[in-house]
């Protein structure tokens, strides 16, 4: 079976083309077709996975060579597949993930009538993925990653005809290609040092230790930017809030569960290099610390049910990063959370779908309250991903995320306790903008008044009508419920996914490292934080009644809701000197370029007049020139002979 | 006195060309002796079932060929080899495509051809035979003929065989130009530059050979090559009719400065006929040039990479600089041909060993991309005040907006300019990277920085063309408005087979490459 792994990356990319060529007529089924793209792709992930877990440990990493890309001299890029535990790990994830989300968009899209477009992009999204995290070279995961990204611009402008979604959606595009540069800058570093940019090539380069340390941070460093911007970390984190703007099981499925998580990806698959480089190491870690509390308190302050989980998801990104940046003590960590978090995130986006889809596409929570009573299975499946995020045993979130936490107090001097410090506190607030979240909209007063009842004529609140979704929009958030409740678990019994992915993340001695506090120290206290967290929130918005307009708040809050002014550092640092440089190379064009085009024609000599003068429709000149060609021709060619 | 003897003929060696020319005079009997009424079908089954006919011999001669079956026909005249075999499969995809484009119909059922082609422009005879529904069904033929020489060409070891496929291959050619339908006057005018430069050119081509015949006392490439290496003295008379020769052939490609009437012709013309022409006219030649270089001229023992380096890089330089300047789609493309030129040509300077494979590789991915690109322009068309379908919208400031408008068509056009511009996952490409590689490998590597430098500067209105389609609004101006019409059924076939091509030769190619690779020897 894994000879035909590239059925993977094939199946879905085959229908997202079918689905596009054949245009309208594909309407009526091609949702169904779409689903079942996704479907097929996960059952041959699956028989993969089971013929490769049939494999002794060792075993597990297979190259599958699919052709020769580009052969050309010395310039050799094959494409082939990398088939071992961790790209099966992601494969498993986006394919199942995949699948539930597109069955879930076939009761959301309901009524687009661009439904079989919005299934083709979806489908293209997979593939792309897949191929991200299938391919076994940086040249390979490039092409994938740039279609990732397409696909996401796709999805994000999906309503495209509101301007600013469009704009949005343009946003995280050039956002992306910042961090692009530097996965091309990395590659062509790669390809300077070594001659090779094939996975197999330059982690036995990198532990041969043919890079020097200064080659490898610098490769590192570019890695990470690229990852930076796919992960939405810090200072590229401002596009993902904006990606909001496409349908909501776009933000389920890739600013949740998979696409954005492509960074910690890379940095775990190219964990040699940060290896080799502590200092590019430290960054990664600094940066995940710094972005899980930044995200977290975006997540606060936010009233928007999307931005508020958008602002989540950085944040539980900012944990998977930073233990990426824990080095081999943290490498599965990440994974293990990575998986977890991308089956409670996407329960959690679904369901705010869900309610969304209630109460007339309002993303506003303030505008919600006491949904508890008419949205039963919503309430409950979004509350096993509640307790799942806060890390509340025996739920995912605690396995996964407790042992990043403990792992970040490992090692010696400050970064212990900065990095532990840190994700405890990320926990305590998840806690609080969680719990926020799950009582503004389920719990408290109803802050909307029911469709056909009496209201004063002054009632400022929306008339809405709120109901259950469909089974087909249910079933899906169900399955990633129970996925919230027992994954957690079950992925810890026997060796666990740490066993399973220890053939590429190497082998790490807990029992020879140990935290600077004790382990259940660790736990009771991050265990306490959520408590209050819980309390607090509880207390704020459970209890007492919530304005409809949110109140001015602390410098702080206002300053997390405009997500810390990232766009205006943005604009200052980034777009008006970007703008500045554009009308400068503008001008520049205009003065320079143009002005040499219009300067050679009204010029004697200029090659434009030239060329002009010489095209000028007779017979007898185009004859001449000719002549002349032949002429010249001669005297060379009688020159050289000489 | 010398006895006559009748030379062998391997009639299965020259079925390909047999099938097509035979077809082509069917084609003139169907024109005389069918009914009208039925009249342009059987020309159109014809013109398609013919190339691919001939395309399932090619093949089979392939079988037969590569792996050592090489020999030269009919008393040497004619090389049957792996070079000659591809550019013949090369050039026949290119008449499967570009016959298609020919044969496909507007929704309002008008054709591309002028309804009587004696009719003078303008003249109530020509208003008379548009209104009567007449049609010069004899553009098939007359295509059919001219694809027959160029058959003839990549396989011609004699500089006389050479000569006949030239004119038997340019004479239709001339007639086609002149059959536009609308702008009848340009068309013409087109059409008599074309012959009279093309007649000229093949003057050029004859006094060299002559001259050769002097020197050597022979016109087959082989025994020249031999006997320059011989024949001590009369120097001058070599250097001149080997010039001579090359320039007949340069003309051909179209390469600077040999290239003056390529915008002329290549405006003026039915733009089917400019997509086919452009396309396979091209691969011929160069397919000859191929056997001249690689024959023919070690033998001199002296050296044409300066010349061939000259031409390549004039083509290059001034394709992309006038096409800077264009504005007009028709005259874009065909400066954009010039440059492409010399771009091929760059895969053959140095003579070395890829340079074959790597040309024709080029030569496939350009005249997809070539053919496909003028089949969308044969659909951007203006419409009249009534919503009338007019002439084909060829002033760039009309593309403005078609990518809202008609998204898929732009998206098509967009792939072929990509391809032209040489961006990765096209074959343009990878066409590109083969071709440097081959010159870089012969040692060319100024030329190659310059090729580079020139393809960075010509994708530059590439994708100027690709930004008016998608972030343009159509501006107020005195030009009638345009818009896209539905492609037919022969035209969309032929446009989703040339996009596939591109896409899967710049995402696979190395079945292709490896096909070309083996195509790389020449037999002597």
């Amino acid at each position: 079976m894994i000879d035909y792994s590239w059925l993977l990356v094939a199946i879905p990319l085959a229908s997202a083309a079918l689905l596009l060529l054949l245009g309208r007529r594909a309407d009526a089924w091609g949702h169904l077709l779409g689903v079942l793209a996704a479907a097929g792709a996960f059952v041959v992930g699956l028989l993969v996975f089971l013929e490769v877990m049939g494999q002794p440990s060792e075993d597990r990493i297979h190259d599958v060579f699919l052709y020769s890309w580009i052969p050309a001299g010395d310039l050799h890029i094959d494409a082939g597949l990398r088939i071992d535990p961790l790209s099966l790990t992601f494969v498993l994830l986006i394919t199942f993930v995949g699948t539930l989300i597109h069955i879930y968009s076939i009761g959301y899209m309901a009524h687009d009538a661009a439904r079989r477009r919005f299934f083709a992009y979806l489908n293209l999204f997979v593939a792309a993925m897949l191929l991200l995290v299938l391919a076994d070279s940086y040249a390979l995961l490039f092409v994938g990653w740039e279609g990732v990204g397409l696909a996401s611009y796709l999805l994000i402008g999906f309503w495209n005809h509101n301007l600013e979604y469009a704009v949005a959606a343009k946003k995280a595009f050039v956002m992306n290609r910042v961090g692009d540069m530097g996965l091309i800058i990395a590659m062509g570093l790669l390809f300077a040092a070594i001659g090779s940019v094939s996975f197999t090539d330059v982690d036995a380069a990198v532990t041969a230790g043919a890079l020097s340390t200064a080659q490898v941070t610098a490769v590192g460093l570019m890695l990470l930017l690229g990852a930076v911007g796919k992960s939405a970390q810090f200072p590229l984190q401002a596009w993902l809030g904006d990606a909001m703007a496409g349908p909501t099981p776009v933000s389920a499925l890739i600013h949740a569960a998979t696409m954005v998580t492509a960074g910690v990806y890379l940095v775990v698959r190219s964990r040699l290099i940060f290896e080799a480089s502590p200092t590019a190491q430290l960054v990664v870690a600094c940066i995940g610390a710094f972005t899980l509390l930044l995200g977290a308190a975006i997540a606060c302050a936010k009233d928007d049910i999307k931005k508020s989980l958008a602002g989540s998801t950085m944040s539980q990104i900012g944990y998977m990063v930073l233990a990426a940046g824990l080095g081999p003590i943290g490498y599965a960590f990440a994974i293990f959370h990575l998986v977890t978090h991308g089956f409670f995130k996407a329960g959690l986006f679904l369901g705010a779908g869900s309610v969304m889809h209630a109460n007339g596409d309002s993303t506003d929570m303030r505008t919600y309250g006491a949904l508890r009573k008419v949205m039963l299975v919503t309430w409950l499946t979004f509350g096993a991903c509640w307790l799942a995020i806060m890390g509340v045993p025996p739920f995912s979130g605690f396995y996964s995320k407790d042992k990043i936490i403990e792992s970040a107090f490992v090692g010696e001097g400050w970064q212990p306790w900065v990095f532990g410090g840190a994700a405890l506190i990320g926990a305590g607030v998840t806690a609080f903008y969680m719990s926020r979240m799950f009582f503004l909209t389920f719990h408290g007063k109803a802050r909307w008044v029911e469709a056909g009842a009496t209201v004063a004529p002054d009632d400022p609140r929306p008339v809405r009508h709120p109901h259950e979704s469909p089974l087909v929009m249910t079933v899906p958030i169900i399955v990633l419920a129970i996925g919230a409740l027992g994954l957690g678990f079950a992925l810890t019994l026997g060796n666990g996914i740490t066993g399973w992915l220890e053939p590429v993340t190497g082998h790490y001695d807990h029992d020879a490292h140990h935290a600077v506090l004790p382990v259940p120290v660790i736990t009771v206290t991050t265990l306490v934080l959520v408590a209050l967290g819980i309390a607090l929130a509880w207390r704020q918005y459970g209890m007492s009644p919530v304005p409809l307009t949110a109140p001015t708040g602390s410098a702080l809050t206002r300053a997390a809701r405009r997500d810390f002014y990232a766009d205006d550092v943005n604009e200052g640092l980034v777009m008006r000197p970007g703008q500045h440089l554009t009308r400068t190379l503008v001008y520049a064009d205009t003065a320079v370029v143009d002005g040499a085009v219009r300067g050679t024609a009204s010029g004697a000599v200029g090659l434009g007049q030239l060329a002009r003068k010489l095209q000028n429709g007779y017979v007898r000149s185009y004859a001449a020139m000719i002549l002349a060609g032949v002429v010249l021709a001669g005297i060379v060619l009688h020159l050289v002979r000489m | 006195m010398t006895t006559f003897v009748a030379p062998v003929i391997d009639w299965a060696a020259l079925s390909a060309i047999l099938v097509i020319a035979g077809t082509g005079i069917v084609g003139v009997l169907v024109a005389a002796f069918v009914p009208a009424s039925s009249r342009r079908t059987v020309q159109v089954v014809l013109a398609l079932v013919a190339p691919l006919a001939a395309l399932a011999v090619v093949a089979w001669r392939w079988s037969v060929v590569v792996g050592g079956g090489e020999s030269t026909l009919v008393a040497g005249q004619l090389a049957e080899d792996g070079p000659a075999l591809a550019a013949q499969a090369i050039i026949l995809i290119f008449a499967v495509v570009g016959f298609a484009v020919m044969a496909s119909r507007l929704p309002n059922g008008e054709e591309a051809f002028a309804p009587q082609g004696a009719a003078a422009p303008g003249s109530a005879y020509e208003e008379a035979a548009r209104r009567a529904g007449l049609e010069q069904t004899e553009v098939f033929p007359l295509a059919l003929l001219s694809l027959a020489g160029m058959l003839v060409f990549p396989m011609a070891n004699d500089l006389l065989v050479m000569f006949v496929a030239l004119e038997v291959l340019s004479l239709p050619l001339y007639v086609l130009s002149a059959m536009a339908r609308r702008r009848r006057v340009l068309s013409h005018e087109a059409a008599l530059k074309y012959f009279l430069l093309g007649a000229f050119s093949s003057a050029l081509f004859l006094f060299g050979v002559a001259l050769l015949f002097g020197f050597s006392g022979s016109i087959s490439l082989p025994d020249l090559g031999t006997a320059a290496a011989t024949t001590v003295g009369m120097d001058g008379m070599a250097v001149v009719g080997f010039v001579l020769v090359l320039t007949g052939l340069l003309f051909k490609v179209g390469a600077v400065p040999f290239h003056a009437w390529v915008p002329d012709v290549y405006q003026g013309a039915p733009t089917p006929v400019t997509g086919f022409m452009a396309a396979a006219t091209k691969t011929a030649a160069f397919a000859a040039i191929l056997r001249l270089l690689y024959v023919a001229a070690p033998g001199f023992g002296w050296d044409v990479e300066p010349v061939l380096w000259a031409v390549a890089i004039a083509s290059m330089l001034l394709g992309t600089v006038a096409a800077i300047v264009q504005t007009d789609i028709k005259r874009t493309l065909a400066y954009s041909s010039v440059a492409h030129a010399g771009f091929a040509l760059v895969a053959i300077v140095s003579l070395s060993e890829q340079g074959p494979s790597a040309l024709l590789f080029y030569l496939l991915a350009y005249g997809l991309a070539t053919v496909g690109a003028f089949a969308v322009v044969t659909l951007v068309r203006e419409r009249d005040a009534d919503g009338n379908v007019t002439g084909e919208a060829t002033h760039l400031s009309q593309w403005a907006g078609l990518g809202r408008r008609h998204p898929v068509l732009a998206a098509t056009m967009t792939l072929f300019l990509l391809s032209f511009a040489g961006i990765p996952l096209t074959a343009g490409f990878v066409g590109k990277f083969v071709a440097f590689v081959a010159a870089a490998d012969g040692g060319a590597w100024p030329l190659v920085v310059i090729a580079v430098i020139a393809s960075a500067a010509a994708a530059f209105f590439y994708v100027r063309i690709i930004v008016l389609m998608y972030f343009s609004r159509p501006e107020e101006s005195e030009r009638p408005g345009a818009d896209a019409v539905e492609p037919g059924a022969l035209t969309r076939a032929s446009l989703v087979l040339c996009a596939l091509g591109t896409l899967v030769l710049g995402v696979w190619p190395t079945p292709v490459l490896d096909l070309l690779a083996q195509a790389a020897k020449f037999v002597v």
